[in-house]
């Protein structure tokens, strides 16, 4: 990769913004309007947020996998299964107990 | 010429020597820092999760009744924009187009950083009056911990531009500034990161369903 110039900098976060209002837009325009069914308005929901966050590790916090050290990458990804494990394995039993109330 | 990468996020880059080698270490301890606020947020979002549901509400206010989703898409523009003027800081700084260019765009962050906690407090005071407050339900319980959380969080970021905006007349732009600023800039795309799982999860989500 070559040494990167403002213009190029600026482009990148440029296009993150825009992607991001978009990815905002239309999770806001599909509750405002209604429509669809709650089950297929969540997937979207989620699917828009996920995607999002994907958007803004990548151009507002520049985390590319292939260029990372590895004891960062490690850190993130350890974080991310650490909360995957306590926030899923939460909703999991909550809501099965609330289930069975 | 190729870049080496030193740490996650925007690096100096060589040509600030010693600010840019000290990043290193400070950016790796302060993404430790930044995990570890990523795992309390997400049990707090966990938590809210299992409470929107007719039992968590125990008959008290619920979203439609307690949700400004006009306030709450403006605030979500408001902080998606202060990102953006962030990382315009940021560059400015990478790039050494001086001390102003630097100071603008933090200001710029600053007040629409305010902006959208008076909006915040704003929609909060509203839930008060009509009566959705921590006590009611375990549904406000669990959103009075996560959202007004998040905010503590701006807040804090908004005092920290003030500090830096003040350092940076005082001391002039030496690599401790430099690495604080670097810092404050993981900070506040995090808190972004957050606001995108409080308005998917805690707002469209709840009122979706």
């Amino acid at each position: 990769m070559s040494e990167p110039s403002y213009q190029r900098e600026v482009r990148g976060y440029l296009t993150g913004f825009g992607l991001a209002l978009v990815l905002t837009l239309v999770p806001f325009a599909l509750v405002l309007r209604g429509g669809l069914s709650p089950l297929a308005t969540l997937i979207v929901l989620g699917a828009c947020g996920l995607a999002q966050f994907v958007v803004q590790l990548r151009f507002f916090l520049h985390i590319d996998l292939r260029r990372q050290k590895r004891e960062d990458l490690q850190l993130i990804l350890f974080s991310a299964l650490l909360l995957v494990i306590m926030a899923g394995g939460t909703i999991w039993i909550i809501g099965n107990l609330g289930m069975r109330m | 010429m190729k870049m080496p990468v030193l740490h996650p996020g925007l690096n100096l880059g060589p040509h600030h020597g010693e600010a840019h080698k000290r990043a290193e270490k400070l950016a790796f301890g302060f993404w430790v820092f930044l995990m570890s606020d990523l795992i309390i947020f997400g049990l707090m979002f966990a938590t809210y999760v299992t409470m929107a549901n007719p039992m968590g509400l125990a008959g008290g206010p619920g979203p439609k009744e307690a949700y400004d989703l006009t306030s709450i898409f403006i605030q979500t523009m408001i902080l998606l924009t202060s990102s953006l003027t962030f990382g315009m800081a940021s560059l400015a700084m990478r790039f050494e187009r001086g001390k102003a260019a630097i100071s603008v765009w933090l200001s710029v962050t600053l007040l629409l950083g305010i902006g959208f906690l008076s909006l915040e407090v704003r929609d909060l005071a509203h839930m008060i009056d009509i009566g959705a407050v921590p006590s009611r339900s375990g549904f406000l319980s669990a959103f009075w911990g996560l959202v007004p959380l998040h905010g503590a969080h701006v807040a804090i970021g908004c005092l920290w531009i003030m500090i830096m905006l003040i350092q940076m007349r005082v001391f002039g732009l030496v690599p401790l500034v430099k690495t604080r600023i670097l810092r404050l800039g993981l900070f506040w795309h995090f808190l972004d990161l957050i606001w995108i799982g409080i308005f998917t999860i805690v707002y469209l989500g709840a009122l979706a369903s």
